[in-house]
């Protein structure tokens, strides 16, 4: 009988709090069995210590990387290297903290006055570069999970012809500009969200990230490295350091005799073969100085039709802004606002903010991707003239050598190299 | 002659596209550290700003979620009927099973003295629905709410939770500070 008196009593509370909200309900009690109010548990997250171990971890994986394949040349080294690199950085730290994504922390960090980053996200942003510029990719060789994951599985790689490889060298610069853009304006992480090796890493993910994942595997047993060739947005940056590098791996260790043995060694397309002076007459070039000069100067036009081009299509860019698309969708659909089953537009209307404060963020949203689009259609502009520009460029070579900006430093064609180095 | 002016021409450029390289990512770091922290950034949930909409248990990138339900027992009531326990619109109210919310049943409940039960949550078994949460912040104290755990918590470079969160209640906090709890509790800051 007690029981029913006391749930009458709760009852007519829950009348009460129609009349006040906020205020605690029921008071606590006062307890007269001695009983011990327990406290919610709070588990630690990962110590600072340890992401300070992590830079140092990956600094050491660098200095590792970078002697092995230039002063010790040895490709056992660095294949061990990337097996510790993807148990520690892929498996253990579950692929983030990583290099690659960090260039959308430190976008935003540079546009967004309120958000910050910890120390060690700008060092993992900065380090390899920095190796790049000394010792060149050897961060692809030894220090990135992704590479390694991909690296291990090289099983019959194929020669991929030069167009297609230029062709699709320009989906990574469109990747990292698409990065910067999102990651500045505050709408997404598209690296970190399309990642497709972190799904493996965690043992666990959405099944389009397995599926992409598996399938990148798979292709990589023939294009060899797929993710870093075709889309890394940080072997963007790698590159352009590495092409200016310091020091870099070579393929022999003394005189190259060009004996062609390392030719087919490389899975990635990287060695340059020597070009002979007799296709360089003088006729070719100066038609090659002449179109060299046309195509510079056209560079212009084509970051103009670039930039007009991305800053046109801003309003299908910003859609991917959460108020962008919330409110577009309120404007075409004014019904929807009753919708009580859509939950982005029932936490809207409950969080107090008006229709025209969402609608005033989203054309601000609008309008930074207008002049960004300039920015980002300028720079693919760029890239492409440039593209075009150096397909005239025409360099005789003697010997057989790395390109310094695609290749990743993996030591393979050494081992192909008969020369000795003579003490 | 000529070849040797040619490569140290080459040479040279080389060097100063280099340092011009360098001294640009010197330039990115110096700006970009002037927004950095030694200490690292976790995600946490306001509870404050949550309507538990439901996402936290279907758009985390672990399964089942890192995030969980925390009873602040500072907060409860104690109630016999809990809001965050029975199903609401049943039609008898008892302790039976059967009128349970949580679809896991990861709530139990302990007699403590009449008329008062202590609700504690087991934390293998909540998935993070946030089913209880609404019950108890729409009945009761609102003691029961959702946090992220940080034991179980990946902490990814964008939280998957917070970019569908339709009230942005995930942020990141420093992570010496990576709960907030609701009432006087010194885990976390008070919320």
């Amino acid at each position: 009988m007690k029981n029913i008196g006391h749930k009458i009593v709760f009852l007519s509370f829950f009348v009460l709090i129609l009349v006040q909200a906020n205020a605690q309900r029921f008071p606590k009690p006062e307890f007269e069995s001695g009983y011990e109010q327990p406290s919610p548990t709070t588990p630690e997250p990962r110590s600072n210590a340890l992401e300070y171990l992590d830079v140092l971890i990956l600094f050491a994986s660098l200095s590792l990387a970078s002697w092995l394949v230039i002063k010790r040349r040895s490709r056992r080294g660095v294949l061990w290297l990337s097996i510790f690199t993807l148990l520690y950085f892929g498996f253990y730290r579950e692929g983030c903290i990583c290099s690659v994504g960090s260039i959308q922390n430190i976008t935003l960090a540079l546009f967004d006055p309120v958000y910050k980053i910890s120390i060690t996200v700008l060092i993992f942003f900065l380090l390899p570069l920095v190796f790049a510029l000394f010792f060149g990719r050897t961060f692809c060789a030894g220090a990135c999970p992704l590479g390694a994951i991909q690296d291990i599985l090289v099983f019959r790689p194929v020669s991929i012809p030069v167009w297609v490889r230029k062709a699709l060298g320009f989906i990574p610069y469109l990747y990292l500009g698409l990065a910067v853009l999102y990651a500045a304006t505050g709408t997404d992480f598209i690296i970190c969200r399309y990642d497709p090796f972190v799904g493996f890493f965690r043992m666990d993910g959405p099944y389009t990230m397995i599926i992409i994942g598996i399938a990148l595997l798979l292709l990589g047993l023939f294009f060899a490295r797929p993710y870093c060739r075709v889309f890394c947005p940080y072997g963007v940056l790698l590159n352009w350091m590495s092409r200016f590098s310091k020091y870099h791996m070579t393929i022999t260790p003394a005189e190259c005799i060009s004996c062609k043995l390392c030719e087919p060694s490389c899975p990635f397309d990287a060695i340059e073969i020597p070009v002979s002076e007799k296709v360089r007459t003088q006729k070719v070039l100066r038609q090659n100085l002449k179109r060299f000069s046309l195509y510079a100067l056209l560079i212009p036009v084509w970051m103009f039709i670039g930039g007009y081009a991305v800053s046109s299509s801003h309003v299908l860019l910003s859609k991917a802004h959460q108020d962008v698309y919330l409110s577009e969708l309120l404007i075409a659909h004014p019904e929807l606002k009753s919708d009580t089953k859509n939950l982005d537009i029932k936490a809207f209307l409950e969080s107090g903010k008006t229709f025209d404060e969402l609608v005033a963020n989203a054309s601000l949203i609008r309008a930074k991707f207008k002049s960004g689009g300039w920015f980002l259609g300028g720079f693919l502009g760029l890239v492409i003239g440039i593209m075009i520009m150096n397909q005239f460029v025409f360099r005789t070579k003697t010997i057989y050598e790395p390109h310094k900006g695609d290749c990743f430093s993996c030591g393979r064609c050494m081992d192909y190299c008969p020369v000795v180095k003579l003490k | 002659m000529a070849e040797d002016k040619i490569i140290k021409r080459r040479e040279f450029i080389h060097t100063g596209v280099r340092f011009a390289l360098g001294i640009s990512l010197a330039g990115i770091g110096v700006a970009a550290a002037r927004k950095t922290t030694a200490e690292k950034w976790v995600w946490q949930i306001d509870p404050a700003k949550c309507t538990q909409c439901g996402r936290c248990a279907t758009d985390c990138v672990k399964s089942p979620s890192a995030v969980k339900c925390i009873h602040a027992y500072e907060v409860c009531g104690y109630c016999d009927l809990c809001g965050g326990y029975f199903k609401p619109g049943v039609k008898k109210m008892e302790t039976g099973g059967e009128n349970h919310l949580c679809p896991t049943a990861a709530i139990q409940r302990k007699f403590i003295e009449e008329p008062y039960f202590e609700y504690v949550i087991i934390e293998e078994l909540c998935i993070g629905c946030a089913k209880c949460v609404k019950g108890c912040s729409s009945f009761g104290n609102g003691s029961l709410h959702l946090q992220i755990r940080h034991n179980l918590c990946d902490n990814c470079n964008e939280c998957a939770i917070a970019r569908v969160c339709p009230s942005d209640a995930i942020s990141r906090v420093p992570a010496s500070q990576p709960y907030i709890i609701k009432g006087d509790f010194h885990g976390g800051t008070k919320a």
